[in-house]
């Protein structure tokens, strides 16, 4: 067990150098002169505060040092969470910046996520039971699963905030407010946050239940499903089995869900005007701020890297079939 | 007499129609009859099998009787054959390595069964533990999962689960087809020792490896196409066949009843007809070297002597 997951550690680790390395390398080894591009992108009219800049980045690039030094000072900084200041709202450092956004997207997206994923598994699992729910449920689904996101949005935004005026329609949260643990700003930002949450959630809705009934009824033709019947063993039974047994694939879904939490965020956050790391990379984009780019790619990585090593050692707890494997197989 | 089965017709339904699975089969088993099920690949052994215990969503019971010790049993009323099952009717699948649901570690599956089929395993439990030593099984594979077992042991696994009610009747099908030949001998000799102790009352042992079921059973029924052709005493079977189906089939045996060659169905020539549309009179008259006239009426099947049922016009 252990062994298994220290080898996953490593594999892990190593993904994570060769990310972060690749990072570094990128703006680095671009055509052109990073600085000049980014700065150019800046709108910074005093000349003074775009000298202190210039001289800022360009010693950042370190570009009169050798390589390798500069790599050691790259990750001597990340380890320090210097990831260095940004262009687009100088003088701030990159790390502040993404710390502010980072709530927004976890706070969208895994409630999203998980609650699309509990509400689809449980549905399908009905679904897979009863003739007339699976005959709502399945089309229902289908046409979930194949609404384009950005109609649904639309949808939803036009619908709900503007034509009903119920929800806000953009931002997180009111310009008139400021940031401050009261019930009026809480309520404010659970407003701001439904829309776009609702939209995410009814998307993958339909792709879970579907998926979960499909299992549970090859679960259900299973062999083993069939010899307990044929000892007289009751439904109940056999259907607590297959559920358990359908949801170690939706796991694996889950998990890969988790992993393109970021893809996700984008199109959600530009849709709904959402202050998260989606919007965050997209205006990153347009200035050209490379160290905050730098800056999101690396969580965005550390993220990913994460949830799926929780997945994985989830999975070891559950299905008896990886833990075998990993002890070195069968007798 | 144990088992009594009379003129049972179980049809598939598919969208082409009705496969005719089992065409009107009729046979008994006493108490302590060990009965191998011999035929080609397809003649319905295994929907025999499952018309004992279970009919599975696709097939239909169209005719015909079962009774178990005196009892009908209802094997259209899906519902009141649950108290039957595995408390009088047993099965060993043909899919037995992959009967155990993988992600239960075997012992808590039993129990869940047990308990959900109104038995304390507590009370069989140091039977359970017995049972798994007779067959060369550590009981401490109880607390394995079905994957961490080779083939056999699940084989066997299953073997003890299936009987662990000491049913009246154990189908066992083609429980030896997936193993290797000395653990094959070994599995067949312990249904016979479970037999003898009483676990089960009799059984139905379905096989393709006739020289095996030769040493173990003690009856021999021959399937062709949905019908019984011949059933009688292991011996005569084997070295008296009168049905020409089974004496082609015995024929085509490398070695009959030798212990040194397995006996695998095999090499008569052409195939067995459809069932989906089956011609009438005898199914097997397209093949059979005798055939005359006669064989496009149904040969009934009789008791040509004692203990020695046929059912062909040249025999009768
Ligand atoms: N689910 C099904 N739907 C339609 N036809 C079926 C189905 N299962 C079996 N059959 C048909 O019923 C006939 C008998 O099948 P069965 O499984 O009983 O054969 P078998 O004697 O057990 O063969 P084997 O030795 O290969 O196990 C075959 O002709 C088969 O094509
Ligand atoms: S009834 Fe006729 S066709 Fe059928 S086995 Fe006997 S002789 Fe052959
Ligand atoms: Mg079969």
């Amino acid at each position: 067990m252990w062994r298994y997951i220290g080898r996953k550690l490593f594999v892990y680790l190593l993904t994570f150098i060769v990310a972060v390395t690749i990072n570094w390398m990128i703006p680095r080894f671009m055509p052109g002169d990073p600085v000049r591009s980014m700065l150019s992108r800046a709108q910074v009219s005093d000349p003074e505060a775009l000298e202190r800049m210039t001289n800022y980045y360009n010693d950042v690039f370190g570009l009169d040092t050798p390589l390798h030094q500069q790599y050691l000072s790259f990750w001597s900084g990340l380890f320090r969470g210097d990831l260095g200041i940004s262009t687009m709202l100088y003088p701030e450092p990159v790390l502040d910046i993404i710390l502010r956004s980072v709530p927004y997207t976890l706070g969208l997206l895994l409630p999203a996520i998980i609650l699309s994923w509990i509400v689809g598994n449980r549905f399908g699992a009905f679904a897979a039971r009863s003739k007339v729910l699976d005959n709502t449920v399945l089309p229902v689904g289908y046409v979930l699963t194949a609404t384009p996101y950005m109609w649904l949005a639309l949808l939803l935004a036009w619908s709900l905030g503007i034509i009903a005026g119920i929800f806000p329609v953009a931002g997180g949260y009111s310009f008139s407010l400021r940031p401050e643990f009261s019930w009026l700003f809480i309520s404010d930002l659970l407003a701001h946050w439904f829309l776009p949450f609702l939209s995410l959630f009814i998307v993958a809705l339909g792709g879970w239940a579907i998926g979960m009934r499909n299992m549970i009824i090859y679960e259900l033709e299973a062999d083993y499903a069939n010899y307990l019947q044929a000892l007289g063993a009751p439904r109940k039974l056999i259907r607590r089995y297959a559920f358990r047994n359908a949801m170690l694939p939706q796991i694996t879904g889950l998990a890969v869900q988790l992993g393109t939490l970021i893809a996700g965020a984008l199109l959600t956050e530009i849709v709904f005007n959402y202050p998260g790391l989606g919007t965050l990379i997209l205006s990153s984009l347009n200035s050209r701020d490379f160290f905050l780019l730098q800056g999101i790619f690396l969580f965005v990585v550390v993220g990913v890297l994460v949830a799926n090593f929780i997945i994985d050692i989830v999975y070891v707890l559950i299905d008896p079939r990886t833990r075998v494997q990993m002890t070195g197989g069968s007798s | 007499m144990t088992l009594r089965v009379n003129d049972l017709k179980v049809y598939y339904q598919t969208l082409r129609g009705d496969v005719h699975a089992l065409d009107g089969v009729t046979f008994d088993l006493a108490d302590g009859e060990i009965m191998g099920l011999a035929g080609e690949s397809g003649c319905g052994k295994t929907t025999l099998g499952k018309s004992l215990i279970r009919l599975d969503s696709r097939m239909r019971h169209v005719g015909g009787t079962i009774e178990l010790d005196g009892k009908d049993v209802p094997i259209a009323d899906d519902n009141a054959m649950v108290p039957l099952r595995y408390h009088e009717i047993s099965l060993i699948p043909q899919y037995a390595m992959s009967a155990l649901n993988p992600t239960r570690k075997i012992g808590r599956m039993v129990d869940e069964l047990l308990r959900a089929r109104g038995v304390r395993p507590a009370d069989v439990a140091d039977e359970l533990r017995r049972r798994l030593e007779l067959v060369g099984l550590d009981p401490d594979v109880l607390n394995r999962f079905p994957i961490e077992l080779s083939g056999g042991m699940k084989q066997r696994v299953v073997m003890v689960i299936s009987t662990l009610l000491d049913p009246s009747l154990l189908i066992a099908d083609e429980v030896t087809s997936a193993l290797d030949v000395s653990t094959q001998r070994a599995v067949a000799e312990s249904m016979v020792e479970f037999r003898d102790r009483g676990y089960v009352k009799s059984m139905i042992f379905v096989t393709h490896d006739i020289s095996l079921v030769y040493q173990m059973a003690d009856t021999i029924m021959v399937m062709y196409a949905g019908h019984v052709v011949e059933k009688a005493p292991a011996g005569t079977v084997i070295n008296e066949p009168r049905h020409p189906y089974t004496q082609m089939l015995i024929g085509a045996l490398p070695e009959v009843g030798t212990t040194t060659v397995q006996g695998r169905l095999e090499g008569i020539p052409g195939t067995p007809p459809g069932l989906l549309d089956p011609p009438t009179g005898c199914r097997f008259k397209d093949r059979c070297p005798m055939a005359f006239s006669k064989c496009s009426e149904q040969p009934p099947l009789v008791e040509i002597e004692p203990g020695h049922w046929a059912a062909c016009w040249k025999t009768g």
